[in-house]
């Protein structure tokens, strides 16, 4: 790689050939500001805010379209620069919605702190907002607001570039120029996946969650209810950015014991139907592989995929509705958790169903859908009442008046709230297919995994696609078809990575028996109900918090669950058994394609 | 003032009968660094407006090394006041394909294609055969080159040359962040030429007239002549080729009615010349530099109207991508309707001059940056009429 010398505000800087002068500004600590730029992304130089003058040039420069050249001599802050940002805010300010007392991304939007930082008036420019924009909210899970659409385009590049859905596109051009789906179409009829990356690429608040959490303070209010929170793995770690705690802190029991402080009657953990999941969906995925290797039954489907990620199957639903059959049937966590609270929960605890909410706080958008689907109310009541996200809960605690900082720790309560580390690690790409293969390799081998600390190290990471094969040896007779069998699996995580594996299998070409896919870059832990910003160091962050929660836990194989022990013996009596069957697996539903 | 008729000039349209082919045959005997250095030395700059140099350009695209190389015919005409590259497709078709085949020589191009302005789809019954001959041609002749046609959709951002290849690729039609230039990274991401209908002609012309009666003609930054689309105010609407580097006095004798009171030159991203100072601007890339279009106002017409009309083009024509243009043409055009219906005071002008600069400096392509050419040269010469 060859290295580039320019001069920025007469400071020599080297960099390597094909950074930007951007790259190269943030090398001397020269913060050039920026709005329709992600580092997630690819380059749109389409904002113009972070313009420099390039000497011998007539105009201004870009800096983030704009690859360093030798020699370069850049300067970043001349009046003429300044006066051309601050006319540009102003541009965006006199065509947006400035009612930012009112809205959601108040004091976490990038225009208002680029109109702070420019010192905008209102009066410069006319407003041209355009009246009577109306909200769209059509979908269970994403609300869109063109009143505050600044137009940079990083929404439609989340979801080309990342999801490679387009659901988002621009439409129309000059003034009318804005942000739609195919056909205009509501967002609950586009093909979308309600997977929120646009949510949480969105610099202002023209793309927010569908918020449901004035639901879940009646009922906390409303003292016939009883009220069940469950938490899924990866809201732990990222919370804490929200209430002030740097990027990577896991607040697992401060955030408990907020819950219970906001009057929430019982404060449960996802990771217990991770476990579950695990145990369901190894032995679904075992019983698969007898059915192929031993009975040559060719209307049985490997590989077998994961269904854990409402965004993955909604997208499988749309793009791949002839190949659903891939699809394991388990119900995801979060839907399993709800079933399981309305039935086995209410009964052990005496509580009437129709009088118990359960709310539960996910990373994520599609969760919010997910919760919606008619079919997923398989204990005669809706299984999850309300979805909420990681900025909704950190909302609620900062709207419940604690001084989260200064709580104490507590633990989860129970039934339901028992978890091992295996349950934690969902929360990761490569996380599900981890845990599964600690159970499964155990369940038909007796041993364990053979991986130093049970850390399947190969499944982990930031690789958008990720292979792996284990070598089966040593099996017990009841499973010893599958002696010397080599389990070929892979990860993905983005929709994008999920196609290409997803192509392979359309074709009948995949080599691999399990996959787990997540449509979050990161799985989870970048999942589009998190705290916004997002970018790979983010996600790299919370990863490692989710890994260090793993090694902290006493137990970290789910089939070593006692709770999950107890479930089976006291109600569910097997894994795929009949009361399973109905509880705890699911179909799916072909979607059109466009 | 001259009384003496102004002088004419007649390359473009000259020995209609003539073979194109031939010229292409003779360009075929030559080495393709030989042509490059007879344009480049006959001083031939784009007509499209911009004014790159010819030669320049094809050199570019010569020196990279590419699987693949493009030829591209910008027929895009959608400047208000242009329609000259309409009648060069329409009575000299084959000079603009030889001018292509030369340069696909030259660069190395097996495929080019015409961009056709949506509007002109008329001209296809007479041009499609006229391609299909030429490319039989061109296979007879030895050259491995075939022309293909492209019709736009009516977009006038599209013949903004990034913006065109996003368009012929079937994306959206929104230019380009630049470097890199189409002679690196074109139609498809590989070196292309994409030149406007006017210069493919004179490339052609001058292979066949020889550099040197070119290179006559015009001023030492604006060799060669040029053809103007004249129209607005004048008995005299139409096309003409005249020498590059007269001044606009001589066009206005030539061509107003005696009562002229502007020339906007260039169209509407072109400059507006008050009467005042018809005598001491010329037209070429020294003085204003065109595109063709050529609009001529009389006393009776409101600058204000002219103004507004443009803006409203421009509000409408903008892609939208970038900030200035597209959010800096709605306030110009917000602006300047506040100030006359005395809903803002006329010292927000100034305001409104100053966002034509922020436009000029920072927007992402020509159109934004060349929408403060007419705001501010109209804003300038004719401020009463802008208020009261």
């Amino acid at each position: 790689m060859s290295t580039i010398n320019l001069i920025i505000d007469n400071k020599t800087v080297s960099v390597e050939k094909g950074k930007t002068i951007l790259d190269a500004a943030k090398k001397i600590n020269v913060r050039i500001p920026t709005l329709c730029h992600h580092e997630d992304l690819c380059v749109a130089g389409n904002c113009r805010i972070c313009v420099v003058q390039v000497e011998g040039s007539r105009t201004l420069t870009a800096s983030c379209s704009t690859p360093a050249e030798e020699g370069m001599i850049i300067r970043t802050n001349t009046p003429k620069v300044r006066n051309a940002r601050k006319d540009i805010v102003a541009l965006l300010v006199s065509e947006h919605n400035t009612q930012c007392t009112t809205c959601y991304r108040s004091m976490n939007c990038e225009l208002q702190s680029l109109s702070a930082e420019y010192n905008i008036d209102n009066n410069r420019y006319l407003s041209i907002l355009k009246p009577n924009i109306s909200i769209d909210r059509s979908s269970w899970s994403i609300e869109k607001d063109d009143s505050k659409c600044v137009r940079c385009q990083r929404c439609v590049r989340t979801c080309a570039e990342l999801q490679h859905v387009n659901a988002l596109t621009v439409s129309g051009k000059g003034k009318d120029m804005k942000i739609s789906t195919f056909m205009e179409l509501p967002l609950n009829e586009a093909i979308c996946t309600n997977c929120g990356q646009c949510v949480i690429h969105c610099p202002t608040g023209a793309l927010t969650e569908r918020r449901y959490f004035d639901r879940v303070w009646e009922a906390i209010g409303n003292e016939k209810k009883h009220v069940i929170m469950n938490t899924a793995p990866s809201v732990r770690v990222a919370l804490g950015e929200m209430l002030g705690y740097p990027v990577g802190t896991r607040v697992t029991g401060k955030m408990v014991t907020a819950m219970k402080r906001m009057g929430v009657d019982s404060v449960l953990d996802t990771d217990f139907t991770a476990d579950l999941t695990i145990i369901e969906e190894g032995n679904e995925l075992l019983q698969r592989l007898k059915k192929v290797l031993v009975d040559h039954n060719s209307s049985v489907k490997l590989p077998m995929m994961t269904s854990c990620c409402p965004g993955w199957v909604k997208f499988a639903e749309h793009i791949f509705p002839e190949h659903l059959g891939h699809l394991s049937s388990c119900k995801s966590p979060q839907q399993m958790f709800g079933a399981l609270s309305k039935t086995y929960y209410a009964e052990k605890k005496g509580i009437k169903p129709e009088d118990i909410v359960s709310v539960s706080i996910m990373p994520c958008a599609a969760k919010k859908f997910e919760a919606n689907r008619p079919e997923m109310n398989s204990s005669g009541f809706r299984d999850i009442d309300a979805g909420l996200t990681t900025r909704e809960l950190g909302l609620m605690i900062k709207q419940s008046g604690l001084n989260f900082a200064e709580l104490e720790d507590s633990s989860y309560d129970s039934l339901m709230g028992e978890s091992t580390g295996a349950g934690v690690i969902f929360g990761a790409t490569g996380g599900v297919m981890e845990a599964a293969l600690r159970t499964a390799y155990e369940v038909v081998t007796g041993k364990e995994v053979p991986f130093k600390n049970l850390n399947i190290l190969p499944v982990r990471g930031m690789e958008g696609i990720k292979e792996a094969s284990i070598k089966i040896e040593g099996c017990l007779p009841e499973w010893s078809f599958l002696e010397g069998v080599e389990l070929r699996v892979a990860v993905a995580h983005g929709l994008i990575n999920a196609r290409t594996i997803m192509d392979e299998v359309a074709e009948g070409k995949s080599p691999y028996h399990f996959i787990e896919i997540m449509a979050c870059p990161g799985g989870c832990i970048g999942g589009g109900g998190q705290p916004i910003p997002t970018n790979e160091e983010i996600r790299k962050k919370r990863t490692q918090a989710i890994y260090e929660e793993d090694m902290g836990m006493p137990k970290r194989k789910s089939h070593e669950n006692p709770e999950i022990k107890k479930i089976y013996k006291e109600f569910l009596k097997e894994p795929l058994g009949e009361i399973s069957h109905h509880l705890l697996h699911t179909t799916y539903k072909k979607r059109n394609h466009f | 003032m001259k009384t003496s008729e102004l002088k004419r000039v007649d390359i473009i349209f000259d020995c209609v009968q003539c073979a194109p082919i031939e010229v292409v045959k003779k360009a075929l005997a030559m080495h393709p660094d030989e042509i490059i250095e007879q344009i480049i030395s006959s001083g031939l700059r784009g007509r499209g407006g911009a004014g790159f140099p010819t030669g320049l350009k094809w050199k570019l695209a010569k020196e990279e090394v590419s699987d693949q190389k493009y030829v591209i015919c910008n027929a895009d005409e959608g400047e208000p006041g242009t329609f000259k590259d309409r009648e060069i497709l329409d009575i000299v078709p084959n000079k603009v394909l030889a001018g292509m085949a030369i340069c696909a020589y030259v660069i190395g191009a097996k495929e080019g294609f015409i961009y056709l302005r949506n509007e002109y789809n008329f001209l296809l019954k007479k041009l499609i055969p006229t391609m299909a001959n030429f490319n039989k041609n061109m296979q007879e002749i030895g050259l491995d080159f075939t022309i293909k046609l492209f019709s736009g959709s009516g977009a006038y951002i599209c013949g903004e040359e990034s913006a065109l290849f996003e368009s012929m690729e079937g994306k959206r039609g929104e230019p380009r962040n630049k470097p890199p230039y189409p002679t690196r990274n074109g139609y498809k991401g590989k070196p292309t030429v994409i030149n406007n209908v006017e210069t493919l002609v004179y490339c052609n012309m001058i292979m066949r007239i020889g550099v040197e009666p070119f290179k006559q003609l015009g001023t030492k930054d604006s060799r060669g002549s040029k053809v103007f689309s004249v129209s607005g105010d004048t008995t005299k609407a139409g096309i003409y080729e005249l020498e590059l580097g007269i001044g606009v006095d001589e066009f206005v004798n030539e061509f107003g009615n005696g009562d002229t009171k502007a020339v906007q030159i260039g169209g509407a991203s072109g400059f507006c010349v008050p009467r005042k100072d018809f005598a001491n601007k010329i037209i070429g890339f020294e003085g204003i530099p065109t595109g063709g279009s050529m609009m001529i106002f009389n006393s009776s017409r409101s600058m204000y109207n002219v103004l507004k009309d443009y803006l409203e083009f421009f509000v409408e024509e903008s892609c939208g991508q970038c900030t200035p243009c597209r959010v800096g043409t709605q306030q110009l055009l917000k602006g300047i309707e506040a100030i006359k219906h005395g809903e803002m005071p006329s010292s927000y002008l100034n305001q409104l001059m100053k966002l034509s600069e922020t436009m000029k400096v920072a927007s992402k392509c020509g159109l934004g940056q060349s929408v403060p050419n007419a705001f501010s040269s109209i804003v300038k010469n004719f401020k009463e009429e802008m208020i009261y």
